[in-house]
C-alpha cells in the first residue's frame, strides 16, 4: 500500500476545524469538474453557483431566509447524534410541526398577532415533538431501531400532507390547487429586516444555536449527551439515564424541526402546500456534520448549505440545470468530509520507511 | 375464490417483493461480513436509472441490467472506500450515499421521464429472469453462509474482526468484496423497478424500498430464508394496497368502505415500523443473531 | 548478557528452530521491540518472562506474523524467512494460543477449529481428527457446542486442539494461565511437557514466575522492549527472576497491622439474586458479604464467574429486586442507582478503562468530572463548574503522580498504568465510605500496581470499607484481610487469609462450594 494510516494518539484540533475547509475545497474542485463533464464553462458555473446568489441585494437576506430552519434543525440533530441517537426523521418532525401550526392559523386567523404566534410557535415544536416521540418510545420501550422508525414515519407525515391538502384543508377558493389558503398577516411571523424576507425564524434559529452551544458545552445534561454517544457504558458507570437521554435528544430534535417547520409554512411559503420543504430535514443532517456537532458550527453549516440551495436555483435559470445537482453537490461534499474527517484521529504517513528513527 | 386470481395475485406479490428480496439479501450479506450500509436506497436509484437509461440507448435490456448492476456495485465501492479504508461512520456514509445517490439519479433521470422501455422479457409463468434470479440468489447465498467455508469465514469476520485478523483472515479485503456485492444486487433490484415492475423512470421511484430493505434483514434476523417471508409479507402489503388504491374502496360485509388513498400508501412504512417493533423487542435474539462488530470500524494496528 | 554463552552449551550443535537477531518494532510514541535476540531450540520449553508492556506480546506477533518487523533477522531452521502473515507462520508449523483467544463466540467448536486451518486439506474429516486429538491428549470437546456456552479452561482447549491438529513444530503460548484455576494450570503444564517430549517446541509468555520455574527449561528476560537477560529458571529463585523482570528492587506495599476492624459493616449485601443482562453473562446467585470500615475484601475467582455482575450490582449499574439486597452505611441502596450510591459514598473502579471507567476522547477534567461531581459538587445549576473540576483533576493528577501533561489531556493519550492511576484516584479522593475496585493492576506496570495497592491500603486503614475483585490470587494474598471466591455466580464464604491456602482458593475457583461439581476441576 501507499498510503498508510497512524493513529495520532489524540484528537487534532487542527484537523478538526480543517476537515470540513478541506472536504469544501474538494467539493468546488470536483463540482468544476462535473460542470465541464456536462458541457458547461466551470468557471462561469461556479460564479453563477457560489457567488452570484449573494450579489443581488435579496441575497444576502434569502441566504438567511433559507439558512435559518437548517440551522435549528441542525442544531438539534447535533445536540442527538452526539449523543448516538440518529433521528434521520427530521424531514417528517419538520413537517408536523407545519401542519400543527397550519391547523392553528387556518382555524383561528383573526386572532391577535401577539397571541396567535406564540401559540403557533408552541404548536409547532409539539407537532415536532409528537411525531418523534414515537421513534423516542419505540426505542426505548421496544429496542426498535430509530433510523429506520423515524425514517418511515417521515414518508407517513408527507402523505398525510399530502392527504390534508388535497382533502379536509383543501383552499375551496384554490381553483383545485392541492393547498390550503393563504395565511392571515397575524399568522405570518414579523419581519426584522424592511424590505426583506428575514423573519423571526431567523433569530430564533441564531439564539437557538447559542442555547445550544451552552447546553453542549458547558451543562451536565451537556456532558450527559456527550458521555453517552461516545462510551455507553461510562454513561451508565456515572448513572446517567439512556433512555431519559434519548427521548430528550428526540424531543429537541422533533421540537426544534418542528418549530423549523412551523416558521417556514408561517414565513417563506404563507400556506400549506405538498412542496413546502426542498428536503431541509435530510440537508441539515449534513449541516450537523459539516458544522462539527457543533451548534455555533452549524450556523456556519447552514449557511453555506443554504447557499447551495440559491446557486441550485441560480444553475436552473441561468445555466438550465437540473435541480437535482444539488443534491449531488451535498452528497459529495459529505463524502469528502467522512473521508477528510480521518485525518483527525489518524496522520497519512509514506511507504513504511527501511529504518524507523529512534524512540 | 376463482383459481385464476388466486394465481394472479400470487404472480403480482412476487413481483412487488422481488426487488426488496434482491435488495435485502444483498444488504443481508454485507452485513454478515459487520458493515452496515444504509446507502441502499441511493444504490437502488441509481441502479434504477442507469439500467433505465441503457436500455434506452442500447435497447437492449440485458445490457441495461448488467449496467445497472455495475452502477450498484460503484456506489457501494464509494461507501467501502470512505468506511473501510478511511474508516467514516458507516451511519453517516450510508445517509450521504442515499442523499448522493437521490440526486445523482434525478440529474441524469431529468431526460428520461416520460420515456417508456418494453418490459424484462418473460422466461416462465409470466413472470422474467430477474424474479427467478432473486430466489436463486438467496438461496445461493443461504448454503453460502450456512455450509462453505468461506460463508464461515464471512460471518466469522462480522463477529468478531479481531479474532479473524489474529488468524490471518483479509478482514478489509473480505468487507469489501460483501459490500461490492450488496451494492450489485441493489442495483439489480433498482433495475427490476425501472425495467420490470414500471417501465419507466420518474424521480425517487424507490419511494423508501431501500430502507424497508434495510428492516427486512432485522426482521428476518440476518437468516437468508426469513428474509424470503420478510419480502413476500411486503410484497403482499404494497400489492395490497395498490390494489386497494384501484379499487378505491374496500368492500366491508357488502358495504363499501372509502379509505383516503394516502393512508392506503402509507401502509408499508406502517407495517415496517410494526413489524420491527415485534422482532426488535426480543433483545436476546437480536443480540445472539446480529453480526457483532456490525457497524464497528476495524483499523489493522502495524 | 551472557545469553550467548548459555545457549552454546546447552544446545551443542543442533541447529536452532527459530532465531530472531535484532528485531526492531515501532508503535507511534512507543517502542515496542528494540534489538531483539531470541532462539528457541527443538522440543525445549521456552519462557519469555516480563512484566505487562515489556514488549512480549508484540514480539510473539511478530513471529506468527501479525505484525511486521521495522528491522531484524527471523531464521526459521537455520533459514532466512519473512514471515507474511499468520497463514505463512502455520504453514511452517507455528502455532499459537493467544492471551485473548482468538474465537468467535457464536460458532460452534468445529467451526472455530475449521476456520484456524485456511488449507482446504486440513479440513478433511475434521470431526473425527478432533475427537482423535481430543482423546489422546485428554483435551475432551463437544464439536457441535457453541463457544459462549463453554467455560474458560474448554475455549482454551479448542485453541489447543487447533494448533496440535497442524502437527507444530513450534508452540507459542501467550500468557494461557491468567483464566485458569491452580487445578487446571497442572494439567495444561502436563500437556505441554508431552508435547515437548514428543518433540514440539513451546515458547510460554508469562509474567508468572512460579509457573515458570515449574516449566521451562530455558528464559529469556525482556524489559521496556529488550532482552535482559538469560537464565535457567529452575536454577534460579522466584526472587531473583522477579529483579531481572523488573530492573530495580520494588518497595513492597505496607500492609499495616491493622487488626480487627471495629463497628458494624460499612457495605452489607444479602442473599443477592440477579439475572445477568449480558448475552453470554453470569446470573448472581444467593449473593451475600459484609465489609466494615478498616477492612479490604477480596474477591477471587476466574474470569466470567460473575464478577462482572457482581460489579454492575454493587455500583448501581444493574439494581437489586429488595432495596435491602445492599445497604452502604445503613442505607438500604438495592434499587438506587449510581448516583444515589454514590452520594452515600459509594465509589467504584470497574475492570475495563477505556470505555467504561474512563471516556478515552475525553479530556482528564471531564473524566475527572464523570464519577466525582457527585461528591466533589463539580455542578452548579445545572452547569459544570469548569474551574473546580480541573482542579479536581489535577489534585488527583498530582497526588497520585499521573504522568501526562495536565487536566486537558485526552484519557487515551495516557498509558494503561497511569490511566488506571487516575482513575483509583479519582475514586479514592472522594474518601469513600465504601470503595469497590474490580482488577486494580490488570495490565499495569509494577511500580504503578504498587502505587495503587498503596493507595487502597492506606484509604482502608482511614475507615473505609475496600473491596478488591481480582483474578490475581497474589494480588488479593498482598492486599486483602479476608478472601472469598465467587465461581458460576455463587459466592463463598470469606475466610482470613492468613487461614486460606493455595489449594483450597484453587477449588473454590473451581466451583466446589460443595453445592455443585466443577466441570473443570482435575479430581486431583
Amino acid at each position: 500500500m501507499l498510503l498508510r494510516l497512524e493513529p495520532r494518539g489524540e484528537h487534532s484540533r487542527l484537523w478538526t476545524y480543517a476537515s470540513p475547509l478541506l472536504a469544501l475545497a474538494l467539493t468546488v474542485v470536483t463540482a468544476a469538474i462535473i460542470f465541464s463533464v456536462l458541457g458547461k464553462d466551470p468557471l462561469q458555473s461556479l460564479y453563477v453557483y457560489l457567488i452570484s446568489p449573494l450579489t443581488s441585494t435579496t441575497g444576502l437576506p434569502e441566504l438567511f431566509v433559507k439558512a435559518a430552519p437548517l440551522i435549528l434543525i441542525g442544531v438539534g440533530l447535533s445536540l442527538g447524534f452526539r449523543a448516538n441517537v440518529w433521528n434521520i426523521g427530521a424531514e417528517g418532525q419538520y413537517t408536523l410541526g407545519a401542519i400543527f401550526a397550519a391547523g392553528l392559523a387556518l382555524s383561528y386567523p383573526d386572532a391577535p398577532a401577539i397571541l396567535l404566534m406564540p401559540a403557533m410557535m408552541v404548536l409547532g415544536i409539539l407537532g415536532g415533538m409528537a411525531w418523534a416521540a414515537i421513534p423516542a418510545y419505540l426505542r426505548t420501550r421496544w429496542n426498535a431501531n430509530e433510523i429506520l422508525t423515524s425514517l418511515m414515519l417521515t414518508y407517513v407525515a408527507q402523505l398525510l400532507l399530502i392527504y390534508l391538502v388535497t382533502g379536509p384543508w383543501r383552499d375551496p377558493e384554490g381553483y383545485g390547487f392541492p393547498q390550503t389558503a393563504l395565511f392571515s398577516s397575524n399568522a405570518t411571523p414579523p419581519m426584522l429586516v424592511e424590505g426583506t424576507r428575514v423573519h423571526l425564524g431567523v433569530l430564533a434559529a441564531f439564539l437557538v444555536a447559542i442555547i445550544g452551544w451552552i447546553v453542549l458545552t458547558r451543562s451536565v445534561i451537556g456532558f450527559q449527551l456527550r458521555v453517552l454517544g461516545q462510551a455507553p457504558r461510562a454513561a451508565r458507570f456515572a448513572g446517567f439515564s439512556q433512555s431519559r437521554l434519548i427521548w430528550l435528544s428526540l424531543m429537541v430534535g422533533g421540537g426544534l424541526a418542528g418549530l423549523a417547520g412551523m416558521f417556514e409554512v408561517a414565513g417563506p411559503v404563507g400556506q400549506l402546500t405538498p412542496s413546502i420543504s426542498p428536503g431541509y430535514g435530510f440537508t441539515a443532517i449534513i449541516v450537523a456534520f459539516l458544522g462539527r456537532l457543533h451548534p455555533i458550527g452549524v450556523i456556519f453549516g447552514g449557511l453555506i448549505l443554504a447557499l447551495s440551495y440559491l446557486g441550485g436555483e441560480a444553475a436552473q435559470i441561468d445555466l438550465r440545470m437540473p435541480n437535482a445537482v444539488t443534491g449531488i453537490f451535498q452528497g459529495i461534499l459529505l463524502f469528502f468530509l467522512l473521508a477528510c474527517d480521518v485525518l483527525i484521529l489518524y496522520r497519512l504517513r509514506g511507504p513504511k520507511p527501511a529504518a524507523a528513527g529512534g524512540a | 375464490m376463482d383459481q385464476v386470481i388466486i394465481v394472479s395475485f400470487v404472480l403480482s406479490v412476487m413481483t412487488a417483493s422481488t426487488p426488496l428480496l434482491l435488495a435485502a439479501t444483498g444488504e443481508l450479506v454485507t452485513e454478515k461480513s459487520g458493515v452496515l450500509n444504509l446507502g441502499v436506497e441511493g444504490m437502488m436509484l441509481v441502479g434504477a436509472i442507469v439500467g433505465f437509461a441503457t436500455t434506452v440507448h442500447t435497447g437492449s435490456s440485458l445490457l441495461g441490467v448488467l449496467a445497472a448492476l455495475l452502477a450498484g456495485m460503484a456506489m457501494s465501492l464509494i461507501f467501502a472506500i470512505l468506511t473501510l479504508t478511511f474508516l467514516a461512520n458507516q451511519v453517516a456514509t450510508g445517509l450521504a450515499l442515499t442523499i448522493f445517490g437521490t440526486g445523482l439519479s434525478a440529474l441524469v433521470g431529468a431526460s428520461y421521464v416520460g420515456t417508456a422501455v418494453e418490459a424484462l422479457p418473460r422466461v416462465l409463468f409470466g413472470q422474467d429472469a430477474l424474479v427467478y434470479l432473486a430466489l436463486v440468489t438467496l438461496f445461493v447465498v443461504a448454503w453460502f453462509l450456512r455450509r462453505s467455508h468461506r460463508g464461515l469465514v464471512l460471518r466469522a469476520i462480522g463477529d468478531s474482526h479481531d479474532a479473524a485478523h489474529a488468524i490471518g483472515y483479509p478482514v478489509i479485503l473480505i468487507r469489501y468484496l460483501a459490500t461490492l456485492f450488496g451494492g450489485a444486487m441493489c442495483g439489480l433490484a433498482g433495475a427490476y423497478m425501472s425495467l420490470a415492475y414500471a417501465t419507466s423512470w420518474a424521480e425517487n421511484m424507490t419511494a423508501g424500498r431501500g430502507w424497508i430493505a434495510v428492516a427486512l434483514v432485522v426482521f428476518a434476523t440476518w437468516r437468508p430464508i426469513w428474509l424470503l417471508v420478510g419480502a413476500y409479507l411486503f410484497g403482499g402489503i404494497m400489492y395490497g394496497s395498490l390494489a386497494i388504491q384501484a379499487a378505491g374502496a374496500i368492500n366491508l360485509f357488502g358495504y363499501p368502505l372509502v379509505v383516503p388513498s394516502q393512508l392506503v400508501s402509507a401502509l408499508p412504512y406502517l407495517a415496517t415500523i410494526v413489524v420491527l417493533v415485534v422482532i426488535s423487542r426480543d433483545r436476546a435474539r437480536i443480540r445472539l443473531n446480529a453480526p457483532a462488530c456490525l457497524g464497528r470500524p476495524f483499523h489493522a494496528a502495524g | 548478557m551472557t545469553g550467548q554463552a548459555e545457549t552454546t552449551k546447552a544446545t551443542g550443535t543442533t541447529v536452532p528452530l527459530l532465531s530472531l537477531t535484532g528485531i526492531v518494532k515501532q508503535f507511534p510514541g512507543c517502542l515496542a521491540n528494540d534489538r531483539v535476540d531470541l532462539t528457541v531450540l527443538p522440543g525445549e520449553i521456552h519462557a519469555l518472562l516480563g512484566e505487562n508492556g515489556a514488549g512480549k506480546s508484540t514480539l510473539v506477533k511478530i513471529i506468527y506474523g501479525v505484525l511486521k518487523p521495522d528491522a531484524g533477522e527471523i531464521r526459521w531452521q537455520g533459514e532466512p524467512i519473512v514471515v507474511q502473515n499468520p497463514n505463512h507462520a502455520r504453514r511452517l508449523g507455528i502455532g499459537m494460543v493467544f492471551q485473548h483467544f482468538s474465537l468467535f463466540e457464536t460458532l460452534t467448536v468445529a467451526e472455530n477449529i475449521a476456520l484456524g486451518l485456511t488449507d482446504a486439506a486440513d479440513r478433511k474429516g475434521l470431526r473425527t481428527r478432533i475427537a482423535e486429538i481430543s482423546r489422546s491428549y485428554g483435551l475432551h470437546l463437544d464439536p457441535d457446542k457453541a463457544v459462549h456456552d463453554l467455560s474458560v479452561g474448554e475455549r482454551q482447549r479448542i485453541e489447543i486442539v487447533r494448533c496440535l491438529l497442524q502437527k507444530p513444530k513450534l508452540l507459542i503460548m501467550d500468557e494461557p494461565t491468567s483464566v485458569l484455576t491452580p487445578q487446571e494450570v497442572e494439567r495444561l503444564f502436563e500437556t505441554l511437557r508431552r508435547l515437548a517430549k514428543e518433540g514440539c517446541a513451546i515458547l510460554y509468555i508469562s509474567h508468572k514466575l512460579e509457573e515458570i520455574r515449574a516449566l521451562c527449561e530455558r528464559a529469556t528476560i525482556m524489559r521496556l522492549g529488550k532482552v535482559v537477560a538469560h537464565c535457567d529458571p529452575r536454577q534460579e529463585t522466584a526472587k531473583r527472576l522477579a529483579e531481572m523482570m523488573i530492573g530495580t528492587a520494588l518497595k513492597a506495599a505496607s500492609h499495616q497491622a491493622r487488626g480487627e476492624a471495629n463497628g458494624g459493616p460499612r457495605l452489607e449485601v444479602k442473599t443477592l439474586n440477579l439475572k445477568s443482562e449480558q448475552q453470554f453473562g453470569t446470573d448472581l446467585k444467593n449473593v451475600s458479604l459484609a465489609v466494615k470500615g478498616g477492612e479490604i475484601l477480596g474477591i477471587g475467582g476466574i474470569a466470567g464467574n460473575g464478577q462482572a455482575e457482581l460489579m454492575a450490582a454493587l455500583s448501581g449499574e444493574m439494581l437489586a429486586a429488595s432495596p435491602n439486597a445492599i445497604v452502604i452505611d445503613g442505607t438500604h441502596a438495592g434499587k438506587l442507582g449510581p448516583r444515589e450510591r454514590r452520594a452515600l459514598g459509594g465509589c467504584f473502579v470497574p475492570e475495563e478503562r477505556n470505555g467504561h471507567g474512563a471516556v478515552s476522547g475525553m479530556s482528564l477534567s471531564e473524566n475527572a468530572f464523570l464519577s466525582g461531581h457527585i461528591r466533589r459538587a463539580l455542578a452548579r445549576n445545572g452547569l459544570i463548574d469548569s474551574g473546580k473540576t480541573a482542579g479536581f483533576a489535577d489534585d488527583v493528577i498530582k497526588s497520585f503522580d499521573v504522568r501526562t501533561t495536565g487536566p486537558s489531556a485526552e484519557a487515551r493519550s495516557l498509558s494503561g498504568g497511569n490511566l488506571q492511576k487516575f482513575l483509583v484516584g479519582r475514586e479514592v479522593k472522594q474518601s469513600p465510605s465504601v470503595l469497590v475496585v474490580s482488577q486494580p493492576t490488570w495490565g499495569v506496570d509494577a511500580g504503578a500496581a504498587a502505587a495503587i495497592h498503596q493507595a487502597l491500603m492506606d484509604l482502608a486503614d482511614s475507615g473505609t470499607a475496600v473491596v478488591v475483585i481480582s483474578q490475581d490470587l497474589d494480588e488479593i494474598f498482598a492486599l486483602a484481610d479476608r478472601i472469598a471466591v465467587i465461581a458460576e455466580g455463587k459466592l463463598s464464604q470469606a475466610i482470613p487469609i492468613g487461614e486460606a491456602s493455595v489449594e483450597q482458593i484453587g477449588l473454590l475457583m473451581g466451583g466446589m462450594h460443595g453445592t455443585s461439581g466443577g466441570r473443570d476441576v482435575a479430581s486431583a
